[in-house]
Protein backbone atom coordinates (compact mmCIF):
# COMPACT_ATOMS: atom_id res chain seq x y z
CA UNK A 1 0.00 0.00 0.00
CA UNK A 2 2.74 2.18 0.87
CA UNK A 3 3.97 2.67 -2.85
CA UNK A 4 0.40 3.85 -3.76
CA UNK A 5 -0.44 6.15 -0.56
CA UNK A 6 0.22 9.37 -2.93
CA UNK A 7 -3.11 8.59 -4.53
CA UNK A 8 -5.08 9.25 -1.43
CA UNK A 9 -2.98 11.53 -0.02
CA UNK A 10 -1.99 14.27 -2.60
CA UNK A 11 -3.92 16.35 -4.25
CA UNK A 12 -2.96 15.26 -8.12
CA UNK A 13 -3.02 11.33 -6.75
CA UNK A 14 -6.36 12.18 -5.71
CA UNK A 15 -7.51 13.31 -9.19
CA UNK A 16 -5.64 10.64 -11.08
CA UNK A 17 -8.54 8.37 -8.90
CA UNK A 18 -10.76 9.99 -10.51
CA UNK A 19 -9.38 10.35 -13.76
CA UNK A 20 -8.60 6.43 -14.00
CA UNK A 21 -12.25 5.51 -12.21
CA UNK A 22 -14.01 7.72 -14.99
CA UNK A 23 -12.03 6.30 -18.42
CA UNK A 24 -13.44 2.72 -16.37
CA UNK A 25 -16.53 4.27 -16.65
CA UNK A 26 -16.52 5.63 -20.26
CA UNK A 27 -15.09 1.79 -21.17
CA UNK A 28 -18.50 0.88 -19.41
CA UNK A 29 -20.51 2.80 -21.21
CA UNK A 30 -20.16 1.52 -24.68
CA UNK A 31 -20.78 -1.90 -23.55
CA UNK A 32 -23.58 -0.55 -21.45
CA UNK A 33 -24.66 1.39 -25.03
CA UNK A 34 -23.74 -1.82 -27.72
CA UNK A 35 -25.82 -4.21 -25.38
CA UNK A 36 -29.02 -2.08 -25.10
CA UNK A 37 -28.60 -0.77 -28.83
CA UNK A 38 -29.72 -4.58 -29.41
CA UNK A 39 -33.56 -3.51 -28.64
CA UNK A 40 -32.98 -1.38 -32.17
CA UNK A 41 -33.02 -4.94 -33.83
CA UNK A 42 -37.15 -4.52 -33.61
CA UNK A 43 -37.27 -8.14 -33.11
CA UNK A 44 -39.34 -7.83 -29.85
CA UNK A 45 -36.46 -7.90 -27.58
CA UNK A 46 -35.23 -11.83 -28.54
CA UNK A 47 -31.42 -10.54 -29.14
CA UNK A 48 -31.69 -8.18 -26.25
CA UNK A 49 -33.25 -10.64 -23.79
CA UNK A 50 -30.91 -13.13 -24.97
CA UNK A 51 -27.32 -10.57 -24.43
CA UNK A 52 -29.13 -9.60 -20.77
CA UNK A 53 -29.44 -13.25 -19.72
CA UNK A 54 -25.63 -13.85 -20.59
CA UNK A 55 -24.82 -10.47 -19.16
CA UNK A 56 -26.71 -11.75 -15.63
CA UNK A 57 -25.08 -15.23 -15.48
CA UNK A 58 -21.50 -15.26 -17.02
CA UNK A 59 -19.32 -15.37 -13.76
CA UNK A 60 -16.71 -12.83 -15.54
CA UNK A 61 -19.46 -10.59 -16.19
CA UNK A 62 -20.82 -10.79 -12.93
CA UNK A 63 -17.52 -10.46 -11.19
CA UNK A 64 -16.78 -7.22 -13.50
CA UNK A 65 -20.45 -5.80 -12.18
CA UNK A 66 -18.44 -5.62 -8.78
CA UNK A 67 -15.34 -3.87 -10.09
CA UNK A 68 -18.14 -1.65 -11.75
CA UNK A 69 -19.88 -0.73 -8.70
CA UNK A 70 -16.88 -0.30 -6.88
CA UNK A 71 -15.58 2.26 -10.01
CA UNK A 72 -19.02 3.64 -9.86
CA UNK A 73 -18.88 4.55 -5.72
CA UNK A 74 -14.80 5.15 -5.73
CA UNK A 75 -16.00 8.31 -8.59
CA UNK A 76 -18.83 9.63 -6.56
CA UNK A 77 -17.10 9.60 -3.31
CA UNK A 78 -14.22 11.13 -4.54
CA UNK A 79 -15.84 13.50 -6.75
CA UNK A 80 -17.94 15.17 -3.87
CA UNK A 81 -15.42 14.87 -1.46
CA UNK A 82 -12.95 17.34 -4.11
CA UNK A 83 -15.97 19.54 -4.51
CA UNK A 84 -16.14 20.15 -1.02
CA UNK A 85 -12.07 20.39 -0.56
CA UNK A 86 -12.06 22.68 -3.16
CA UNK A 87 -14.87 24.62 -2.27
CA UNK A 88 -12.49 25.17 1.18
CA UNK A 89 -9.94 26.37 -0.60
CA UNK A 90 -11.59 29.87 -1.76
CA UNK A 91 -13.88 30.40 1.83
CA UNK A 92 -14.35 34.29 1.14
CA UNK A 93 -16.27 34.29 -2.83
CA UNK A 94 -15.79 36.95 -5.66
CA UNK A 95 -18.38 39.40 -5.33
CA UNK A 96 -18.36 39.21 -9.02
CA UNK A 97 -16.98 36.67 -11.48
CA UNK A 98 -16.94 36.15 -14.96
CA UNK A 99 -16.07 32.92 -15.57
CA UNK A 100 -17.27 32.34 -19.21
CA UNK A 101 -14.34 34.55 -19.92
CA UNK A 102 -11.87 32.14 -19.77
CA UNK A 103 -13.57 28.23 -19.33
CA UNK A 104 -16.43 26.57 -20.64
CA UNK A 105 -19.31 26.30 -17.93
CA UNK A 106 -19.71 22.78 -18.19
CA UNK A 107 -16.10 21.96 -17.36
CA UNK A 108 -16.25 24.82 -14.08
CA UNK A 109 -19.54 22.56 -12.70
CA UNK A 110 -18.57 18.74 -13.33
CA UNK A 111 -20.03 18.83 -9.44
CA UNK A 112 -23.15 19.62 -10.33
CA UNK A 113 -23.49 17.41 -13.71
CA UNK A 114 -22.31 14.51 -11.54
CA UNK A 115 -24.54 14.80 -8.56
CA UNK A 116 -27.64 15.28 -11.30
CA UNK A 117 -25.84 11.89 -12.69
CA UNK A 118 -26.08 10.48 -9.19
CA UNK A 119 -29.84 11.19 -8.94
CA UNK A 120 -30.82 9.61 -12.70
CA UNK A 121 -28.36 6.78 -11.76
CA UNK A 122 -30.35 5.99 -8.13
CA UNK A 123 -33.57 6.10 -10.45
CA UNK A 124 -32.11 4.39 -13.15
CA UNK A 125 -30.61 1.51 -11.10
CA UNK A 126 -33.80 1.12 -9.35
CA UNK A 127 -36.09 0.35 -12.69
CA UNK A 128 -33.78 -2.16 -14.13
CA UNK A 129 -30.58 -3.34 -11.99
CA UNK A 130 -33.00 -3.62 -8.75
CA UNK A 131 -35.75 -4.94 -10.57
CA UNK A 132 -33.39 -7.53 -12.27
CA UNK A 133 -31.14 -8.53 -9.83
CA UNK A 134 -32.85 -8.21 -6.98
CA UNK A 135 -36.27 -9.68 -7.31
CA UNK A 136 -37.95 -12.13 -8.97
CA UNK A 137 -40.35 -9.97 -10.78
CA UNK A 138 -38.50 -11.08 -14.35
CA UNK A 139 -39.08 -14.40 -16.08
CA UNK A 140 -40.00 -16.01 -19.18
CA UNK A 141 -42.87 -14.23 -19.37
CA UNK A 142 -41.63 -10.83 -17.94
CA UNK A 143 -38.61 -10.06 -19.42
CA UNK A 144 -36.04 -7.12 -18.98
CA UNK A 145 -37.11 -6.13 -22.08
CA UNK A 146 -40.96 -6.01 -21.05
CA UNK A 147 -40.06 -4.29 -18.10
CA UNK A 148 -38.25 -1.53 -20.37
CA UNK A 149 -41.17 -1.26 -22.52
CA UNK A 150 -43.29 -1.02 -19.56
CA UNK A 151 -41.11 1.54 -17.30
CA UNK A 152 -40.64 3.93 -21.07
CA UNK A 153 -44.74 3.98 -21.10
CA UNK A 154 -44.44 7.27 -18.74
CA UNK A 155 -43.94 10.52 -20.15
CA UNK A 156 -42.24 11.62 -17.04
CA UNK A 157 -39.92 8.99 -16.77
CA UNK A 158 -38.38 9.43 -20.69
CA UNK A 159 -38.33 13.04 -19.42
CA UNK A 160 -35.75 12.36 -16.47
CA UNK A 161 -34.37 9.73 -18.81
CA UNK A 162 -33.57 12.57 -21.38
CA UNK A 163 -32.01 15.03 -18.90
CA UNK A 164 -30.10 12.83 -17.14
CA UNK A 165 -28.32 11.67 -21.21
CA UNK A 166 -28.21 15.90 -21.25
CA UNK A 167 -25.95 15.93 -18.04
CA UNK A 168 -24.31 12.59 -19.04
CA UNK A 169 -23.25 14.40 -22.29
CA UNK A 170 -22.27 17.60 -20.84
CA UNK A 171 -19.95 15.63 -17.83
CA UNK A 172 -18.25 13.20 -20.77
CA UNK A 173 -17.10 16.54 -22.56
CA UNK A 174 -15.13 18.07 -20.26
CA UNK A 175 -14.83 14.79 -18.41
CA UNK A 176 -13.21 12.74 -21.22
CA UNK A 177 -10.22 15.12 -22.41
CA UNK A 178 -9.95 16.08 -19.09
CA UNK A 179 -9.22 12.72 -17.73
CA UNK A 180 -6.53 12.42 -20.79
CA UNK A 181 -4.90 15.34 -19.19
CA UNK A 182 -4.75 14.58 -15.91
CA UNK A 183 -2.86 11.41 -16.39
CA UNK A 184 -0.34 13.60 -18.46
CA UNK A 185 -1.61 12.85 -21.86
CA UNK A 186 -1.12 16.17 -22.84
CA UNK A 187 1.08 16.16 -26.61
CA UNK A 188 0.66 17.95 -29.57
CA UNK A 189 0.36 14.90 -31.87
CA UNK A 190 -2.46 13.50 -30.01
CA UNK A 191 -4.58 15.48 -27.83
CA UNK A 192 -6.10 17.27 -30.41
CA UNK A 193 -7.20 13.65 -31.33
CA UNK A 194 -8.30 12.66 -28.61
CA UNK A 195 -10.09 15.49 -28.01
CA UNK A 196 -12.19 14.85 -31.25
CA UNK A 197 -12.78 11.56 -30.07
CA UNK A 198 -14.05 12.53 -26.54
CA UNK A 199 -16.38 15.27 -28.50
CA UNK A 200 -17.31 12.75 -30.87
CA UNK A 201 -18.41 10.19 -27.86
CA UNK A 202 -20.21 13.02 -25.54
CA UNK A 203 -22.28 13.27 -28.43
CA UNK A 204 -22.66 10.13 -30.04
CA UNK A 205 -23.13 7.81 -26.93
CA UNK A 206 -25.89 9.97 -24.91
CA UNK A 207 -27.17 10.51 -28.27
CA UNK A 208 -28.01 6.48 -28.96
CA UNK A 209 -28.97 6.12 -24.92
CA UNK A 210 -31.67 8.86 -25.27
CA UNK A 211 -33.01 7.25 -28.32
CA UNK A 212 -34.02 4.27 -26.31
CA UNK A 213 -36.97 5.50 -24.42
CA UNK A 214 -38.02 8.00 -26.74
CA UNK A 215 -38.30 5.13 -29.16
CA UNK A 216 -40.51 3.03 -26.82
CA UNK A 217 -42.73 5.83 -26.06
CA UNK A 218 -43.51 6.76 -29.32
CA UNK A 219 -43.65 3.00 -30.39
CA UNK A 220 -41.17 2.38 -32.57
CA UNK A 221 -40.04 -0.24 -31.15
CA UNK A 222 -42.77 -3.04 -30.06
CA UNK B 1 -10.17 67.02 -22.50
CA UNK B 2 -12.54 65.13 -24.86
CA UNK B 3 -12.45 61.60 -24.36
CA UNK B 4 -11.98 61.53 -20.63
CA UNK B 5 -14.71 59.47 -18.54
CA UNK B 6 -16.55 59.33 -15.21
CA UNK B 7 -16.09 55.94 -13.77
CA UNK B 8 -17.96 54.68 -10.96
CA UNK B 9 -15.80 51.97 -8.73
CA UNK B 10 -16.36 49.27 -6.03
CA UNK B 11 -13.52 48.36 -4.28
CA UNK B 12 -12.98 45.71 -1.51
CA UNK B 13 -11.91 47.75 1.64
CA UNK B 14 -11.01 45.53 4.32
CA UNK B 15 -8.45 47.24 7.71
CA UNK B 16 -6.92 44.13 7.86
CA UNK B 17 -6.15 40.29 7.91
CA UNK B 18 -9.36 40.07 10.81
CA UNK B 19 -11.55 42.46 9.97
CA UNK B 20 -14.85 42.25 8.14
CA UNK B 21 -14.54 43.79 4.36
CA UNK B 22 -17.09 45.79 2.41
CA UNK B 23 -16.97 46.67 -1.26
CA UNK B 24 -16.83 50.34 -0.86
CA UNK B 25 -18.69 53.13 -3.91
CA UNK B 26 -16.09 55.93 -5.05
CA UNK B 27 -16.46 58.11 -7.88
CA UNK B 28 -13.69 59.18 -10.31
CA UNK B 29 -13.64 62.26 -12.57
CA UNK B 30 -12.01 63.01 -15.89
CA UNK B 31 -9.92 59.90 -16.44
CA UNK B 32 -7.86 59.69 -19.67
CA UNK B 33 -7.92 56.77 -21.62
CA UNK B 34 -4.44 56.43 -21.74
CA UNK B 35 -4.14 56.21 -18.14
CA UNK B 36 -3.12 52.36 -16.96
CA UNK B 37 -5.14 51.24 -14.15
CA UNK B 38 -2.94 51.71 -12.09
CA UNK B 39 -2.72 55.31 -12.60
CA UNK B 40 -5.97 55.93 -12.46
CA UNK B 41 -5.89 54.41 -8.71
CA UNK B 42 -3.38 57.11 -7.90
CA UNK B 43 -5.61 59.34 -8.73
CA UNK B 44 -8.00 57.98 -6.70
CA UNK B 45 -5.59 57.47 -3.79
CA UNK B 46 -4.87 61.69 -4.19
CA UNK B 47 -8.25 62.11 -4.41
CA UNK B 48 -8.60 60.61 -0.73
CA UNK B 49 -5.49 61.77 0.89
CA UNK B 50 -6.80 65.44 -0.01
CA UNK B 51 -10.49 64.43 1.95
CA UNK B 52 -8.15 63.19 4.92
CA UNK B 53 -9.80 59.29 4.25
CA UNK B 54 -7.35 55.98 4.04
CA UNK B 55 -5.95 55.27 0.88
CA UNK B 56 -6.76 52.21 -0.98
CA UNK B 57 -4.17 49.63 -0.45
CA UNK B 58 -3.08 47.60 -3.58
CA UNK B 59 0.17 45.88 -4.11
CA UNK B 60 2.02 47.47 -6.85
CA UNK B 61 6.36 47.36 -8.06
CA UNK B 62 7.62 47.72 -11.82
CA UNK B 63 5.04 48.80 -13.66
CA UNK B 64 5.73 47.22 -16.67
CA UNK B 65 4.17 43.91 -16.35
CA UNK B 66 7.14 41.69 -15.47
CA UNK B 67 7.07 42.01 -11.33
CA UNK B 68 4.11 40.23 -10.84
CA UNK B 69 2.86 41.91 -7.88
CA UNK B 70 0.02 43.77 -9.24
CA UNK B 71 -2.76 41.54 -8.75
CA UNK B 72 -6.56 42.69 -8.46
CA UNK B 73 -9.83 40.79 -9.49
CA UNK B 74 -11.29 43.39 -12.29
CA UNK B 75 -15.21 42.87 -13.33
CA UNK B 76 -14.55 39.18 -12.27
CA UNK B 77 -11.61 38.28 -13.89
CA UNK B 78 -7.90 38.90 -12.56
CA UNK B 79 -6.04 41.40 -14.11
CA UNK B 80 -9.44 42.53 -16.28
CA UNK B 81 -10.75 41.85 -19.26
CA UNK B 82 -7.66 42.03 -21.58
CA UNK B 83 -5.70 38.83 -22.53
CA UNK B 84 -2.21 38.08 -21.54
CA UNK B 85 -1.32 41.35 -19.31
CA UNK B 86 -0.61 42.24 -15.90
CA UNK B 87 -3.17 45.10 -14.24
CA UNK B 88 -0.12 47.93 -14.75
CA UNK B 89 -0.51 46.52 -18.35
CA UNK B 90 -4.45 47.35 -18.47
CA UNK B 91 -5.41 50.48 -19.98
CA UNK B 92 -7.96 52.94 -19.04
CA UNK B 93 -9.05 52.48 -22.72
CA UNK B 94 -10.42 49.25 -21.96
CA UNK B 95 -13.70 51.36 -20.37
CA UNK B 96 -16.29 53.33 -20.76
CA UNK B 97 -17.61 56.56 -19.88
CA UNK B 98 -19.73 56.08 -16.95
CA UNK B 99 -18.29 52.07 -16.17
CA UNK B 100 -18.97 50.88 -13.12
CA UNK B 101 -16.35 48.93 -12.56
CA UNK B 102 -15.96 46.10 -9.21
CA UNK B 103 -12.25 45.75 -7.88
CA UNK B 104 -11.71 42.82 -5.42
CA UNK B 105 -8.45 41.15 -4.40
CA UNK B 106 -7.25 37.76 -5.11
CA UNK B 107 -9.74 34.84 -2.85
CA UNK B 108 -7.95 31.67 -1.97
CA UNK B 109 -7.64 30.66 1.25
CA UNK B 110 -3.20 30.41 0.96
CA UNK B 111 -3.84 34.11 -0.08
CA UNK B 112 -5.05 35.96 2.92
CA UNK B 113 -6.22 39.48 2.41
CA UNK B 114 -3.84 41.95 4.28
CA UNK B 115 -4.99 44.88 3.79
CA UNK B 116 -7.79 46.34 0.88
CA UNK B 117 -6.38 44.61 -2.55
CA UNK B 118 -3.34 43.72 -0.95
CA UNK B 119 -2.79 39.59 -0.48
CA UNK B 120 0.09 38.11 1.21
CA UNK B 121 1.42 35.40 -1.67
CA UNK B 122 3.81 33.83 0.64
CA UNK B 123 2.41 30.27 -0.04
CA UNK B 124 4.35 30.49 -3.40
CA UNK B 125 7.51 32.05 -1.72
CA UNK B 126 7.24 28.59 0.62
CA UNK B 127 6.35 26.25 -2.53
CA UNK B 128 9.95 27.72 -4.17
CA UNK B 129 11.62 26.62 -1.24
CA UNK B 130 10.35 23.86 -0.88
CA UNK B 131 12.63 22.59 -3.95
CA UNK B 132 12.11 24.64 -7.02
CA UNK B 133 15.92 25.38 -7.34
CA UNK B 134 19.23 23.54 -7.99
CA UNK B 135 21.16 22.97 -5.13
CA UNK B 136 24.70 23.13 -6.48
CA UNK B 137 26.11 26.68 -8.08
CA UNK B 138 26.27 25.57 -11.82
CA UNK B 139 28.63 28.48 -11.86
CA UNK B 140 29.13 30.73 -15.31
CA UNK B 141 27.50 29.80 -18.37
CA UNK B 142 28.83 26.95 -20.34
CA UNK B 143 30.88 27.32 -23.92
CA UNK B 144 28.26 27.14 -26.33
CA UNK B 145 27.58 23.19 -27.22
CA UNK B 146 29.65 21.80 -24.11
CA UNK B 147 26.03 21.21 -22.70
CA UNK B 148 23.47 20.31 -25.53
CA UNK B 149 19.74 20.78 -24.73
CA UNK B 150 17.16 20.32 -27.32
CA UNK B 151 15.72 22.82 -28.90
CA UNK B 152 11.86 21.80 -27.76
CA UNK B 153 13.55 21.31 -24.59
CA UNK B 154 14.89 24.64 -24.22
CA UNK B 155 11.89 26.33 -25.39
CA UNK B 156 9.54 24.34 -23.20
CA UNK B 157 11.93 25.54 -19.83
CA UNK B 158 11.98 29.21 -21.38
CA UNK B 159 8.60 29.47 -21.79
CA UNK B 160 7.96 28.04 -18.02
CA UNK B 161 10.32 30.39 -16.62
CA UNK B 162 8.53 33.29 -18.03
CA UNK B 163 5.92 32.74 -14.69
CA UNK B 164 6.26 35.81 -12.67
CA UNK B 165 4.31 34.48 -9.45
CA UNK B 166 1.53 36.73 -10.10
CA UNK B 167 -0.88 34.48 -8.22
CA UNK B 168 -3.82 35.05 -11.16
CA UNK B 169 -4.38 31.27 -12.17
CA UNK B 170 -5.26 30.71 -8.63
CA UNK B 171 -7.09 33.57 -8.31
CA UNK B 172 -9.02 32.68 -11.58
CA UNK B 173 -9.61 28.80 -10.97
CA UNK B 174 -12.78 28.15 -9.42
CA UNK B 175 -10.79 25.56 -7.16
CA UNK B 176 -8.05 28.43 -6.21
CA UNK B 177 -5.42 25.65 -6.98
CA UNK B 178 -2.09 26.46 -8.00
CA UNK B 179 -1.28 24.05 -10.58
CA UNK B 180 -0.07 26.23 -12.92
CA UNK B 181 2.22 28.11 -11.04
CA UNK B 182 4.01 25.05 -9.27
CA UNK B 183 4.04 23.47 -13.15
CA UNK B 184 5.61 26.26 -14.36
CA UNK B 185 8.30 26.28 -11.39
CA UNK B 186 8.85 22.46 -11.69
CA UNK B 187 8.95 22.59 -15.47
CA UNK B 188 11.39 25.27 -15.97
CA UNK B 189 13.94 23.16 -14.48
CA UNK B 190 12.60 19.66 -15.43
CA UNK B 191 13.70 19.84 -18.98
CA UNK B 192 16.99 21.35 -18.18
CA UNK B 193 20.52 19.46 -17.56
CA UNK B 194 21.01 20.90 -14.37
CA UNK B 195 17.68 19.97 -13.22
CA UNK B 196 17.77 16.37 -13.99
CA UNK B 197 19.59 15.40 -10.37
CA UNK B 198 16.81 16.35 -8.31
CA UNK B 199 13.91 16.66 -10.89
CA UNK B 200 11.87 13.67 -9.02
CA UNK B 201 12.30 15.34 -5.72
CA UNK B 202 11.97 18.38 -6.61
CA UNK B 203 7.92 17.42 -8.08
CA UNK B 204 7.29 15.27 -4.89
CA UNK B 205 8.60 18.52 -2.26
CA UNK B 206 6.61 21.27 -4.32
CA UNK B 207 3.60 19.21 -4.44
CA UNK B 208 3.06 18.47 -0.94
CA UNK B 209 3.99 22.26 -0.27
CA UNK B 210 1.56 23.15 -2.81
CA UNK B 211 -1.24 20.82 -0.69
CA UNK B 212 0.00 21.98 2.52
CA UNK B 213 -0.69 25.75 1.77
CA UNK B 214 -4.28 24.75 1.49
CA UNK B 215 -4.70 25.07 -2.29
CA UNK B 216 -7.67 23.49 -4.08
CA UNK B 217 -6.95 20.50 -6.69
CA UNK B 218 -6.71 21.19 -10.04
CA UNK B 219 -10.26 20.16 -12.44
CA UNK B 220 -8.83 20.94 -15.52
CA UNK B 221 -11.18 23.94 -16.14
CA UNK B 222 -7.83 25.62 -17.80
CA UNK B 223 -9.46 28.78 -16.75
CA UNK B 224 -5.95 29.76 -15.67
CA UNK B 225 -4.25 29.16 -19.25
CA UNK B 226 -6.81 31.60 -20.54
CA UNK B 227 -5.94 33.93 -17.75
CA UNK B 228 -2.15 33.85 -16.96
CA UNK B 229 -0.35 37.50 -18.05
CA UNK B 230 2.80 35.21 -19.27
CA UNK B 231 0.37 32.71 -21.21
CA UNK B 232 2.30 29.86 -19.29
CA UNK B 233 0.48 26.32 -20.89
CA UNK B 234 -1.67 23.60 -19.54
CA UNK B 235 1.01 21.55 -21.48
CA UNK B 236 3.45 22.10 -17.96
CA UNK B 237 0.19 20.90 -15.68
CA UNK B 238 0.51 17.19 -17.64
CA UNK B 239 4.12 17.30 -17.74
CA UNK B 240 4.27 17.77 -13.95
CA UNK B 241 1.62 15.17 -13.52
CA UNK B 242 3.95 12.76 -15.42
CA UNK B 243 6.43 13.91 -13.36
CA UNK B 244 4.68 12.92 -10.11
CA UNK B 245 3.20 9.87 -11.46
CA UNK B 246 6.58 8.61 -12.34
CA UNK B 247 8.58 10.17 -8.88
CA UNK B 248 6.16 8.19 -6.67
CA UNK B 249 5.88 4.85 -8.48
CA UNK B 250 9.75 4.43 -9.81
CA UNK B 251 11.64 6.33 -7.51
CA UNK B 252 13.77 3.97 -5.51
CA UNK B 253 13.54 6.76 -2.49
CA UNK B 254 9.88 5.84 -1.68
Amino acid sequence: MGVFSFLLKSSIGKKIIMGLTGLFLIIFLVVHCGVNALIFMNDGGVLFNEAAEFMATNILIRTMEIVLFLGILVHIFQGLYLVFENKKARPVSYAMTNGNANSKWYSRSMGLLGTLLLIFLIIHLRHFWYVSRLTNELNANETLFDEMKEVFSLLWVVMVYLLGMISLSYHLMHGFQSAFQTLGWNHKKYTPIISAIGFCYSIIIPLIFSIMPIAFYLGWIK
Amino acid sequence: MSGNMNLTLKIWRQKNNKAKGELVNYKVADISPDMSFLEMFDVLNEQLITKGDEPVAFDHDCREGICGICSMHINGRPHGPKHGITTCQLHMRSFKDGDTIVVEPWRAQAFPVIKDLAVDRSAFDRIIAAGGYVSVNTGNAQDGNTLPVPKTDADMAFAAAACIGCGACVAACKNASAMLFVSAKVNQLAHLPQGQPERMERVRAMVAQMDKEGFGSCTNTGACEAECPKEISLVNIAAMNRDYLRANLLDSEG
